[in-house]
């Protein structure tokens, strides 16, 4: 076969005077870029090989590593950059859909960087979290209309039947990646967390492993479009289902999980055979409008005996805000919305780089259309895709939402350094791979021990902000964008945020 | 047995019911006056019959894990939606998606059903899923098939009416499909094979066919195991060539 015409997309310097030889980075890398040999203490390098995933960088021993991006190659072009470029000598070569990983890495205006935090001054003094209660406890659920009160003995008693609620100690949840798209290792490290810190999971659409049944407190298990692993115990084990319509990377269409990746416990848990293509159709089958989507979130809560909340996930599109509003008419007590950044183990680049809408604005719009329509408490609103630190956690809750998924946070919180490799099934620190070598890097303990740290330090972060706001309450903010205010964004823009420019006073 | 009249009152209230006097031990209910009513014999585990007399509604026997479920007449949309385990009996027709992802357990249909029937059905090891439908079928049947057994048996053909419809086995990639009477090339999708059903296949087929006849109590003519058609997937992997690496 002909040389390809990509260039390495990496370059790896190895200073000599340092390198030991010592064979760390030929064992660590599993896409085969580091060559060792017995009878000489030389190191070689197949740079075309390298995703740039620093694995080899971290664990040298000597920091006789570096890998960066390789300048020159491709002539400067201000229209055909790189990716284009790139892209073309694949496809040109393979003939194939271009596959990615991870959420959305192009240069869109991210919102929250747009948006800023108040802060009390004089008037309505701050709190200092480190000395009074802020509560961040939060609920997800439907909320009734009124409640009916009996006053008449020593205690006064709620006489509505309340609706189901999930309770989160902390307004961030793991979101949806399933066992197979990572490793049986970084599900524990979730599942594990999540139960220590008092919030949820979410057992992506590849069913449930048996080992994690104990776990279901803490877990949030999907019904796609695939239906895999989908049975009445899967279904009642949870504290929540969620029926998985749409994602933000790949709106619009399903998934592939490659039949390398079905290795035997991935298809026990999946039942389908071993090495096959494991295909999560586009649509649901039974699902071609909201009526449909209502017998299917009635057939869940039958299923269930109305004893757990049941969630609707779609993808942030142009009319996101009607469809959320169909969504809750059909009964979802959760509508979950992942933005055009959100992560993916597969999706066609093309697909995930130009579909969608980007969450921010999604969320405003549906917070805004509920309210208006008078069915905002019928359900709660997650939020997902490109979520990265306390700040936009924060942001979001201002803006409307109830509670905010996190999925690539975690992943980076658990060692992934971003190279958006996840569907080769190579994933060299052990996370979005079932090979048994590679899986064994990311210890569980460790895992679960960085998550709960990360969730802990941005739960203090929150709580300083709040404090800062002069609210001791999450409630307090949800919803209240008269504590967000916009900087370097168009009318239109803040029009459709909902959100006053900044210098506009109350 | 414990018999339930179901006249008038919603299917929520129908289906705790049922479920209630299940976990109380009573695996023998009958329910009469059904018109409409989703999901009956839903999440059902463990061995027993229901037995439904009238229309069922969408969703009969969702996710049944073990229940067998008998109707006397027709059945709608959702027939073992998702089901796990057991048994779906119905006399007469069903309506689309009947199988729709199912795990396991086994659907006899009298009469004929519509379309996308046994999509994305799928097994592993000994969950087996089995249809067999007594008529015929309308379009997408077996559509993205990965695993299990349907069997269409066209029974009241008169020479004329097609035993399935078009775009049948469409993304199919793992099970197999028998087809008694006229199929073409042009009705399957790409990818998959067609072919007269070796001895084993057919001692396959008349073994499920032989617990069709009987609990359908109906009398079933000798079958020529040449009028059947196999078809097969090709390739397990039905997009493992659609994407650059």
């Amino acid at each position: 076969m002909a040389k390809s015409l990509l260039f390495p997309e990496f370059k790896i310097d190895r200073d000599k005077e340092r390198c030991i030889s010592c064979q760390v980075c030929v064992r660590q890398c599993a896409n085969d870029v580091h060559e060792g040999s017995d009878n000489e203490d030389t190191v070689l390098s197949q740079e075309e090989n390298c995703v740039g995933c620093q694995r080899c960088v971290n664990l040298c021993p000597t920091n006789a590593l570096t890998v960066h991006k390789r300048e020159g190659g491709f002539r400067p072009n201000g229209n055909w950059s790189e990716q284009h470029l790139r892209g073309i000598y694949k496809q040109a070569e393979s003939g194939g859909i271009l596959l990615t990983g991870m959420g959305c890495d192009r240069s869109y205006p991210i919102y929250w960087d747009h948006l800023l935090l108040n802060a009390s001054q004089v008037t309505n003094p701050s709190i200092d979290p480190l000395r009074e209660p802020i509560e961040l406890t939060s609920y997800l659920g439907r909320k009734e209309e009124k409640l009916d009160i009996d006053w008449s003995g020593e205690f006064p008693l709620v006489q509505t039947r309340l609706a189901p609620q999930l309770e989160l100690k902390v307004p961030v949840v793991f979101s949806a990646m399933s066992y197979g798209s990572i490793s049986y290792n970084a599900f524990r490290s979730l599942a594990e967390a999540a139960r220590e810190v008092g919030t949820f999971c979410n057992s992506g659409e590849g069913g449930l492993h048996p080992d994690f049944y104990p776990y279901g407190d803490n877990i949030v298990v999907q019904v796609a479009s695939g239906r895999f692993g989908v049975h009445r115990d899967y279904l009642r084990v949870a504290a929540a289902v969620e029926i998985k319509i749409g994602q933000g990377a790949k709106p619009g269409i399903g998934g592939h999980l490659p039949g390398e990746k079905v290795t035997k416990e991935i298809s026990r848990t999946r039942k389908i055979p071993e090495e096959s293509d494991a295909i999560s159709p586009a649509p649901h089958h039974d699902i071609y409008s909201i009526e449909d989507l209502e017998r299917l979130v009635f057939a869940i809560k039958e299923a269930i005996n109305y004893k757990k909340p049941v969630a609707v996930k779609i993808a942030a599109v142009h009319n996101v805000a009607a469809i959320a509003s169909g969504v809750v008419r059909a009964g979802a007590d959760i509508v979950t919305i992942d933005g055009i950044r959100g992560g993916t183990g597969a999706a066609p680049q093309v697909i995930r780089d130009n579909v969608g809408i980007p969450i921010e604005l999604a969320l405003a719009q549906v917070d805004e259309r509920l309210r208006s329509e008078g069915i905002r408490h019928h359900s709660s609103l997650l939020i997902a895709g490109g979520i990265r630190s306390s700040a936009d956690v924060i942001k979001a809750i201002a803006l409307g939402a109830d509670a905010v998924y996190v999925g690539t946070a975690a992943l980076v919180g658990l060692g992934c350094h971003l190279c958006q490799k996840c569907y080769t099934g190579k994933c060299n620190w052990g996370i979005a791979t079932q090979d048994p070598v590679l899986t064994k890097r990311l210890n569980p303990n460790i895992g679960k021990r960085r998550l709960v740290n990360l969730i802990r330090a941005w739960s203090f972060e929150i709580k300083e902000m709040l404090g800062g706001m002069g609210v001791n309450a999450i409630e307090s903010l949800r919803g209240n964008r008269e504590h967000l205010r916009a900087v370097g964004l168009s009318k239109e823009e803040c029009a459709v945020l909902g959100v006053k420019a900044a210098g506009e006073g109350w | 047995m414990m018999r339930l009249q179901c006249k008038g009152r919603h299917y929520k209230d129908v289906n705790c019911e049922v479920e209630q006097r299940w976990e109380e031990g009573e695996r023998n209910i009958f329910l009469e006056g059904v018109n409409g009513h989703r999901y009956l014999g839903r999440a059902l585990k463990g061995e027993g019959f229901i037995d439904i007399q009238g229309v069922p509604g969408d969703d009969l026997g969702m996710f049944a894990d073990g229940v067998t479920v008998r109707v006397r007449g027709n059945a709608q949309d959702g027939v073992g939606n998702t089901m796990n385990a057991g048994k779906i009996i119905v006399e007469g027709d069903v309506r689309d998606i009947t199988g729709h992802s199912m795990r396991g357990g086994k659907i006899w249909v009298g009469g004929n059903a519509g379309y996308r029937l046994g999509i994305h059905m799928k097994s592993f090891q000994d969950d087996y899923p089995v249809i067999i439908v007594g008529g015929n079928t309308g379009d997408f049947l077996g559509e993205y098939m990965a695993g299990g057994l349907i069997i269409v048996l066209n029974l009241k053909e008169d020479g004329d009416t097609p035993s399935v419809g078009n775009y049948t086995a469409t993304g199919m990639h793992g099970g197999k499909i028998f087809i008694r009477g006229k199929i073409s090339q042009e009705q399957v999708g790409r990818g998959i094979g067609l072919a007269p059903p070796g001895e084993k296949d057919f001692l396959e087929v008349s073994r499920y066919l032989d617990e069709y006849r009987k609990d359908l109590e109906i009398h079933l003519p000798s079958l020529d195991p040449n009028s059947f058609t196999k078809l097969f997937p090709l390739t397990t992997r039905p997009y493992g060539r659609l994407y650059a690496y």
